[in-house]
């Protein structure tokens, strides 16, 4: 057994508000930058809907994640390491922008320059591929927003699988929810098998998967190579980027900046240790509906002496250990078991992990008689399907959904009744399967989900990876090349693609 | 003029050399001090249309032809005249050079098309991506009239000069330019031109088939790469 550590981010869907607080200050951090502008490291998705770039759940067409082949090895989907290099030239799995969307800003200059018209001056949109008019907006990064569009294009999603559909166009049977998507930084992650350059890499202390931006060649292959269509490549610097976790703010022990500013408080990072050795085997297993258990065993229980004692000697700081049994990560996943993976049928492992929101009980469902199995309403009863939910989230296995759904029932119920006076609400607690202790410790961290709960994020030990005096004064995060400060310096080796302006644009009369 | 010895001399003996070390150290330079700028520079995610079919056409048609002249030009005799007579030999590259290099103008052709008609690939091209396709086109097409020309010396002969000159510039051999003296113009542009486009490669995205052929070490790695804060420590860091 090799123990390593990784920061693992938990997503309480429940109380997503899809304001998305996380998306914008992302993008301000890390992506408003040419080439770059239609590239979101954090987005935030109304499912039902296809998603962003469209149709990303679709492997059957953008090829990404592993299969598992017939003598029970896995390859990329995309194809093997041959099957890759000959695509190389042009591969067929890469979206196009267009399937993302194509970026634009508007002719707000126009505004104030317009001579005088007979009508008012209006902000045209401005392509920021070509820096012409677009005809018309055609495509968002958040295009199906609060189920916007047409149920027959939004149905197309794919975690409709085995759900009778049609029912849930009528207004009356509609639901919704939000999906704050990033990358996962997978135990297993396909994006870098997939690197014919070998620059993508996991960070071997904290999890995180980076991409070297120095020995990235964009061959583009982990754009196709990534499930969930997060690694992106900036069609001006010709590299490939993706989600970098706020990294310098993990190492200094700060949340990520999409889980700082999360206005619902819906985002916990901390330390899971799991099992390096076992993860070949766990992404594995025959049976897709088998990885979210099979993920679940590679997390080891950091109360465990024999587990401490091992991971001391895999190199794991103490502080670090510290912080895995105070991890707010471990307690959904593991202890209470009411978080999952995203789409763990891709054999990716996935490390952002997701609580899935209750939603109101069908009102058509006999009203005023709640349908109720023992203490708890039924959750088959509630709006979201339960089946949806679990191709989202395990594989389509419909049970471990269904507990962990009664579990945060049961912990409303419970308080209910406790603050009302309308009993001890032990019944719902021994049919939920649920510790007072345990449900007390629910209450504490999804409800009031204080800061120092929701985030317990060691600082990393660079002073013993780093000579500190080497780094003293020198620049801090860049993009290669030295230090980025400024306007690119022109150089003989030739500068970006796209460095011309935006080209005027003229009037609409003429 | 290409005639006169002294600038035979300049252009077969001395430019080639200038060219090679251009584009051997300019590599270097590049790959050590700009490793940022390295990269093959797709455009494919601005537009896929064209691109599948011109592409694997150009790269796969380039890479029989350069392979080719690789194996060739600098193929020592005892390892070809074993099976091949130099007519034998010469017949073979001009029947497989000849199609390859047909796939390949095709598939640039079709590249071209691409880069200049579609205004989103137009616009953010740089002057040497569209100057570097335009002189690969001429060199394909140039490659290509050598062919019907060397019909007209099925003797071996012509061949066994152009061999003899490649070998001797690769070999550093001072007197290989006065081969050129007598070989018809149409191969001497030939050459001057591959020349010039090692000369500019440094400078260009031609630095990505230096990649390309690293990329075959992904054939021999494990799928996942994990870095420890140690080996991260070893990288070096740019002031």
């Amino acid at each position: 057994m090799k123990i390593r550590a990784q920061i693992a981010m938990v997503l309480n869907l429940d109380k997503c508000i899809g304001c998305h607080t996380c998306s914008v200050t992302c993008k301000q951090v890390w992506t408003s930058r040419q080439g770059m502008e239609y590239a979101w490291f954090n987005n935030v998705e109304t499912k039902p809907g296809i998603g962003y770039p469209k149709d990303w759940e679709n492997q059957e067409r953008w090829n990404g994640g592993w299969k598992r082949k017939k003598n029970g090895k896995i390859v990329p989907k995309q194809g093997g390491k041959l099957a890759v290099l000959a695509n190389i030239f042009a591969n067929p799995n890469l979206p196009e922008i267009d399937d993302y969307y194509e970026p634009f800003t508007f002719d707000y200059e126009h505004l104030q320059k317009a001579p005088e018209l007979p009508t008012a001056p209006v902000a045209r949109p401005l392509s920021l591929v070509t820096g012409r008019p677009m005809e018309k907006i055609e495509w968002g990064p958040n295009w199906e927003e609060i189920l916007g569009g047409e149920f027959d294009k939004r149905s197309q999603d794919y975690n409709f699988e085995a759900v009778q559909k049609d029912i849930y166009g009528q207004f009356e049977n509609t639901f919704m929810m939000y999906l704050p998507r990033l990358c996962e930084h997978c135990l297993n992650p396909s994006c870098v098998a997939s690197c014919p350059s070998g620059s993508i890499y996991k960070r071997e202390e904290d999890g995180i998967v980076l991409i070297d931006q120095d020995k990235c060649r964009g061959w583009r292959m982990c754009v196709s190579g990534c499930p969930y269509k997060k690694i992106y490549y900036n069609w001006t610097s010709g590299k490939a980027e993706k989600c970098i976790f706020c990294y310098p703010r993990i190492e200094a022990g700060q949340p990520t900046v999409c889980s700082e500013t999360c206005v619902g408080r819906i985002r916990y990072l901390g330390v899971l240790l799991y099992d390096a050795d076992g993860i070949e085997r766990a992404a594995s297993v025959e049976d897709e509906q088998d990885l979210y258990e099979a993920q679940l065993k590679l997390f080891l229980d950091p109360n465990d002496p024999a587990v401490i004692e091992q991971a001391r000697a895999d190199g794991i700081a103490d502080n670090w250990i510290e912080a895995a049994r105070r991890s707010p990560a471990y307690k959904m996943a593991v202890d209470w078991k009411i978080a999952f993976p995203l789409h763990p049928e891709y054999r990716t492992l996935p490390m952002v992990w997701y609580v899935p929101p209750l939603s109101p009980i069908q009102s058509h469902a006999n009203a005023g008689a709640i349908e109720t199995v023992g203490e708890i309403p039924d959750v088959r009863s509630l709006r979201i399907p339960v089946r949806y939910l679990a191709n989202l989230l395990t594989a389509g296995a419909e049970a471990p959904v269904v507990s962990a759904l009664e579990r945060m029932l049961a912990m409303r119920i419970y308080f209910r009744q406790r603050q009302l006076g309308e009993g001890d609400g032990d019944a719902v607690l021994a049919q939920a399967g649920l510790s007072v202790a345990q449900v007390q410790d629910m209450h504490r961290y999804l409800a009031i989900a204080n800061y120092e709960d929701r985030f317990v994020i060691p600082t990393s030990h660079r002073e013993e990876a780093e000579d500190a005096y080497g780094l003293k004064g020198s620049c801090g995060f860049t993009f290669g090349n030295g230090c980025d400060f400024g306007p690119p310096h022109s150089s003989l080796f030739g500068g970006k693609m796209g460095r011309r302006k935006l080209n005027p644009v003229r009037p609409l009369d003429t | 003029m290409l005639a006169n010895s002294y600038v035979n001399t300049l252009l077969f003996g001395v430019y080639p050399y200038i060219c090679l070390v251009v584009l051997l150290i300019g590599s270097l330079i590049r790959f050590d001090r700009e490793p940022y700028t390295w990269k093959s520079d797709s455009s494919q995610m601005l537009r896929k249309r064209e691109l599948r079919l011109g592409s694997n056409l150009f790269h796969y048609g380039v890479l029989v032809v350069i392979l080719g002249h690789f194996a060739g030009f600098l193929a020592p005799h005892w390892a070809v005249d074993w099976a091949l007579t130099p007519v034998a030999h010469q017949l073979l590259a001009m029947v497989v050079g000849g199609i390859a290099g047909l796939v390949a103008i095709v598939g640039l052709t079709i590249l071209i098309h691409r880069r200049l008609a579609d205004p989103r690939i137009r616009l953010n091209s740089r002057k040497w991506d569209i100057a570097i396709t335009l002189m690969l086109w001429l060199q394909l097409a140039l490659g290509l009239l050598t062919v019907p020309l060397s019909a007209f010396h099925m003797d071996g002969g012509l061949f066994e000069t152009l061999t003899s000159y490649v070998k001797g510039i690769v070999t550093l051999d001072g007197g290989a330019a006065t081969l050129m003296m007598g070989v018809p113009l149409t191969y001497k542009l030939h050459i001057l031109l591959g020349f010039t486009i090692f000369l500019v490669s440094p400078f260009t995205r031609m630095i990505h088939i230096w990649s390309g052929a690293g990329a075959l070490s992904y054939l021999f790695r494990p799928y996942q790469i994990v870095r420890t804060p140690k080996t991260r420590a070893q990288e070096p860091t740019r002031p």
